[in-house]
């Protein structure tokens, strides 16, 4: 991959300037490579990640992890019956995987109820999902890469030759 | 009690008094330190504690585990091309320091010379000093820190034992390609000066494959390489190192490690093997995040008028500070009591070195950013109208 991305991952807030000066390039060639990389749709959006567990005054959210079974379609497969899934709003993530199921999808809602509301009645009616497993999300360790903890403490002593 | 002739005569660290203000001080961003700002990847410090539960706490043979010997072995065949026995040619040290320190217990006599190039790592003067040797300083400064043929040829007339090679160097950061060091080699040949190489940046080199000096033609019989896993992958803590040479050098250092040392830790021992096992991966991306941050560093100080070569090598730039009009040890302290940044002074590492700081980039990006707009900041200020 190359290393202007890998800076953009790590830290999307990174300059056109200090990657220039950590790369030897010149400014001008980043920005040409990142608006590529935009225009291609290789860099699709910049986010912060955020430790909502942090947020006391937050609306509460719920997520959940649910297994699909889907009945694949003729032509077009599982690619279809995804795409009418992924489109709700309630739906952060969806992945089509190997095993016993067929989708896994990554749900959001304000508390139980509406999770469950969502699954009873929008997802499991559909025509070609034959069946569906929730699992609620507890806690959060790591996401992304991203321990999700407070800061580490520098444990090194603060000069040493 | 009387201590020794010899330890009294030995120098304190000139500037351990600005050592100790820096540790005194809170919320100090400091570029002073020696070591990763990394911890050690965790399937490292997962063998480690994996080792303790299954009860791996007793002593290894003197060597070192047969295990890491061979891992070790294996790695300087399938990195550099370098043949030595696990069995006779390898030795487990505590860190490189400690093979410093045998090598050279191993190697001098009373009066020999030792040729240390200078800016270098604090301890290579004392030990040479502590085992009776005359420690003969090479002053590189006026030839942008590097050892050149000319200096070298200059200095093996006078009939020194050894060399004392650390390349990519700490503090400089200055390294040497395959070219260079032949013309180094082909001199301690002709003068039968013995070579010992500090190679513990080695993994940290940027713009060209660092080359180990044993590889050179007709070296390996002339060299004592040492190295270790403190800096590539960031296990300063665990203390192990490794030497390798012929056979009978590593077996009379070995003869002094059995009675100084025993062995090293076998739970580091352990980590070190899972180390060469699957640290690869981590050892490329540290390496990788180390030259953005280099270029980043050295960026910002040349534009600030602190001018600084490109470092080819381990995590330090060494850039002049003259332009400030201070000395090395007063930009130090002024800077950390005004701006509570902490860099060492070229001083530490050689009185030669003044006019020179040290300034480590193992830190996170941001605490570097923060840093070097302190020292902006400072240097603004402190601007003659």
């Amino acid at each position: 991959m190359d290393e202007i991305l890998e800076i953009l991952e790590k830290d999307g807030r990174t300059s056109f300037e200090d990657i220039a000066r950590m790369l030897k390039k010149k400014t001008a060639a980043v920005k040409a490579a990142v608006a590529r990389y935009q225009k291609e749709g290789v860099i699709l959006k910049y986010k912060a990640v955020i430790n909502k567990e942090l947020i006391r005054d937050a609306v509460s959210q719920v997520r959940a992890l649910i297994e699909v079974n889907i009945t694949p379609q003729k032509d077009v497969g599982f690619d279809r019956v995804a795409e009418r899934i992924y489109l709700f709003p309630e739906v952060s993530s969806c992945y089509l995987i190997s095993g016993t199921y067929d989708l896994l999808l990554i749900v959001e809602g304000r508390d139980l109820q509406a999770v469950s509301r969502f699954v009873a009645e929008k997802l499991a009616p559909l025509e070609n999902v034959k069946g569906t497993t929730t699992h609620f999300l507890l806690k959060k360790y790591k996401e992304d890469g991203v321990v999700l903890k407070h800061k580490e403490e520098n444990k090194r002593i603060a000069i040493s030759y | 009690m009387s201590v020794t002739r010899k330890v009294k005569k030995l120098q304190p660290s000139g500037i351990r008094e600005f050592f100790d203000l820096v540790l005194g001080m809170k919320d100090v961003i400091s570029l002073g330190v020696g070591e990763p700002d990394f911890v050690t990847p965790w399937q490292i410090r997962e063998a480690g504690i994996y080792s303790l539960e299954e009860g791996f706490t007793s002593y290894t043979s003197n060597k070192g585990l047969y295990k890491l010997r061979l891992g070790i072995a294996r790695y300087l065949k399938n990195r550099w091309g370098l043949e030595y026995s696990p069995e006779e040619e390898i030795l487990i040290t505590v860190g490189a320091s400690e093979g410093m320190d045998l090598a050279l217990r191993t190697l001098v006599n009373p009066k020999d010379k030792i040729l240390i190039p200078v800016p270098s790592y604090v301890s290579y003067g004392p030990l040479t000093e502590l085992v009776g040797g005359e420690p003969v300083y090479i002053d590189t400064t006026p030839y942008d820190f590097k050892l050149t043929p000319e200096l070298l040829e200059k200095y093996a007339a006078k009939k020194p034992k050894a060399l004392i090679l650390n390349y990519p160097s700490n503090p400089t950061g200055v390294s040497y390609t395959a070219r260079e060091l032949g013309e180094i080699n082909r001199i301690l040949l002709k003068y039968r000066i013995l070579c010992i190489t500090d190679e513990i940046y080695g993994e940290l080199t940027y713009d060209f494959e660092h080359t180990p000096f044993a590889t050179l033609k007709g070296a390996k019989d002339n060299t004592v390489y040492l190295d270790g896993f403190s800096k590539s992958y960031a296990m300063t803590g665990w203390r192990v190192g490794f030497a390798a040479g012929p056979r009978d050098i590593i077996s009379a250092m070995n003869k002094i490690h059995q009675y100084t040392i025993m062995c090293v830790s076998i739970t580091s021992q352990m980590a070190a093997c899972e180390a060469l096992e699957s640290g690869r991966r981590s050892v490329e991306e540290m390496k990788r995040e180390y030259r953005r941050r280099r270029g980043f560093v050295i960026a910002e100080l040349n534009r600030m008028g602190l001018e600084c070569h490109m470092p080819q090598g381990a995590f330090y730039a060494f850039p002049s500070i003259r332009s400030s009009g201070m000395s090395s040890i007063d930009f130090c302290q002024k800077l950390l009591k005004d701006q509570k940044v902490a860099v060492v002074p070229g001083t530490a590492f050689t009185p030669m070195a003044e006019g020179y700081v040290r300034i480590s980039y193992a830190s996170s990006t941001n605490s570097l950013k923060e840093a070097l707009n302190r020292i902006g900041v400072f240097l603004e200020k402190r601007r003659p109208v």
